[in-house]
């Protein structure tokens, strides 16, 4: 499957020195800090877009133009020198953030006005209308504030994951564990057969033994659970948050 | 990018947060709950099927401290073996390098549900005594355990106490013979030496504050780790106590039962009880009508104590004086 969008989609790691996005998007180096606003906008774009079409009921091409707006701001007006993390998450501070241009009327209609020197991010609106179509009645749910709120942490995570779920793929490739990805894809992240394959079905097909089914399909979860996590870490600005990140997203659910 | 969906995104949740047990002699069998720094989860030991309960650290950990913490929990409870604390079977380290320790799997409800349940006062505070019990036996190790509280206590189905999560233990006085038993799988971690718990590896530092708030003594509240001792823990089983005997609407609390409370949470910790025992051995004769330390009594008090645990004795002796007053004045002259 196509990347759809040239932001952030595999894009490299940040060096361990400094592995917060947030951090070296603040940085003096241009380069540095082009690849961390690159890997936040890949991360967050999606969300905030399918946010204001459904939090702020625009229509996609304003919903668009928001979008745009919104992570033009990001880069050239030092947007996050102003997100302390102890006082919030990042996505928290991204969402509120988004209510408040998108509030602001008067601002959001100046949009229009960017010259054309303005910064033109190349985003493929129409996969995440088409995720908005697949969520289809669901949507309906989405009311009250508090509901807007779970929403967008929702879709952050499925962007999150969605990158990782990517990443995952690009390297099963680069060291030839392509049934390793195809098993992970089809047991854990397909839903479009009428019923689940069995370990069994998966050995039978691909002409492997179930316990080769088990060992790849354990290699790929912790190989996604790996990267998601070095993908979150980026995406923190403290180890702290990262790992009241980390519990949020990955946390248990004792039966 | 692919589309997940949200049930794919809910696999993914939950896959990366098992533990991967491959190579391990493990088997995944459920989620039970999560503390402070990992995740636990019941999981099957294949070679002596039985189910056990596994410790995880949850994430990645850069800086080892909290590695070094789950490792020294294990080691501390490998050291205070007691029927009232849940033993460890193993630690090592998982495939994707998270540290584990596996213990039994205690089948049974917290003391916070339990109490809710039908459980007369008396009941409750007979197995407050048997929570003293182990506490008291790690006081004796050098243990102490610093985060007493009622969801770290489980009541197992025959009434059984165990007192459960030892993840901020202190050591204040190192013991011998620690035994940690070894993984018997590829990548285990060494077993840790009992020097290593001589040396206080991974113990707190002075000025943090690790506790819960309601069941913390103040001076570790105060993040007075160097001053802590079995007094700290004291407190928290007065704040327990209070639990277990928090009245019902309109009811108060017996006054005997009060002045427990009131000397197991007092504020300036040579003011508490000098040890668990003491305050089990308080509880047991408030409950047996006996003395306790908490309420000295003077004549009248300890009169009207001995009147209410003999009541039955003393009706009788009352009826048959009133009954030798009767006849005399009636004595036909």
């Amino acid at each position: 499957m196509a990347d759809d969008t040239n932001i952030g989609g595999g894009g490299g790691r940040f060096p361990p020195t400094r592995w917060s996005a947030v951090l070296a998007a603040r940085s003096d180096d241009p380069a540095e800090r082009t690849r961390a606003l690159d890997l936040l906008i890949g991360a967050y774009w999606k969300p905030v877009y399918k946010y204001i079409r459904i939090r702020w009921n625009k229509p996609s091409e304003e919903a668009k133009d928001l979008t745009q707006e919104f992570f033009t701001r990001v880069i050239e007006k030092g947007f996050l020198d102003r997100y302390d993390p102890a006082k919030s998450r990042l996505r928290t501070f991204m969402r509120v953030c988004v209510d408040g241009m998108v509030a602001n009327e008067a601002k959001a209609a100046s949009r229009l006005k960017r010259g054309g020197d303005a910064v033109h991010l190349s985003l493929d609106f129409a996969s995440a209308e088409t995720e908005l179509g697949r969520a289809g009645p669901a949507l309906r749910e989405i009311a009250s504030p508090d509901s807007t709120e779970d929403f967008f942490e929702k879709e952050w995570v499925r962007s999150l994951f969605s990158l990782a779920v990517e990443s995952l793929r690009t390297e099963c490739e680069g060291r030839g564990k392509q049934l390793h990805f195809r098993l992970f894809e089809i047991y854990d992240l397909d839903d479009s057969g009428a019923s689940r394959a069995s370990y069994d079905d998966l050995a039978r097909e691909f002409g492997i033994t179930v316990t080769d089914v088990t060992n790849h399909l354990a290699f790929a979860r912790r190989e996604f659970r790996r990267i998601a996590l070095e993908k979150l870490r980026e995406m923190c600005a403290s180890e702290d948050e990262f790992r009241r990140e980390a519990r949020a997203i990955l946390g248990v659910d004792p039966a | 990018m692919s589309w997940l969906s949200d049930e794919a995104v809910a696999r993914l949740r939950h896959s990366a947060n098992e533990p991967d047990l491959s190579g391990t002699p493990y088997r995944f069998a459920g989620a039970l709950g999560r503390g402070g720094m990992g995740a636990v989860f019941l999981v099957e030991d294949s070679r002596l099927a039985r189910r056990v309960a596994m410790k995880v650290l949850d994430l990645p950990d850069r800086s080892g401290d909290l590695e070094a913490r789950l490792l020294r929990e294990a080691r501390v409870l490998a050291q205070i073996e007691h029927p009232g604390i849940v033993p460890v079977h193993d630690v090592g380290s998982l495939a994707d390098g998270r540290v584990f320790y596996t213990m039994k799997y205690v089948e049974g409800r917290r003391l916070d549900e339990w109490a809710g349940s039908a459980a007369s006062l008396a009941e409750r505070l007979r197995l407050f005594e048997k929570i003293c019990e182990p506490v008291a036996f790690a006081h004796s190790r050098g243990v102490l355990h610093r985060d007493l509280k009622p969801p770290n206590v489980m009541v197992g189905p025959f009434g059984e106490v165990l007192v459960m999560d030892w993840g901020v233990a202190k050591i204040i006085r190192a013991t011998t013979g620690a035994q940690v038993a070894s993984t018997q799988f590829p990548d285990a971690a060494a077993p840790p030496s009992a020097s290593d718990s001589k040396s206080g590896a991974g113990d707190t530092a002075h000025g943090s504050v690790l506790g819960t708030p309601g069941f913390m003594a103040p001076e570790q509240a105060r993040g007075e780790v160097a001053q802590l001792d079995s007094r700290a823990d004291i407190y928290s089983l007065g704040a327990i106590l209070k639990f277990l005997a928090a009245p019902a609407a309109g009811e108060k609390t017996p006054r005997r039962l009060a002045a427990i409370i009131t000397k197991a949470m007092a504020q300036d910790a040579q003011s508490r009880y000098a040890s668990a025992q003491e305050l089990a051995s308080d509880v047991a004769g408030y409950l047996d009508g006996l003395p306790i330390i908490a309420y000295p009594e003077g004549f009248f008090g300890r009169a009207g104590r001995l009147i209410a645990r003999n009541r039955a004795a003393v009706v009788l002796v009352l009826a048959y004086l009133v009954m030798r007053i009767v006849l005399i004045l009636w004595r036909p002259r």
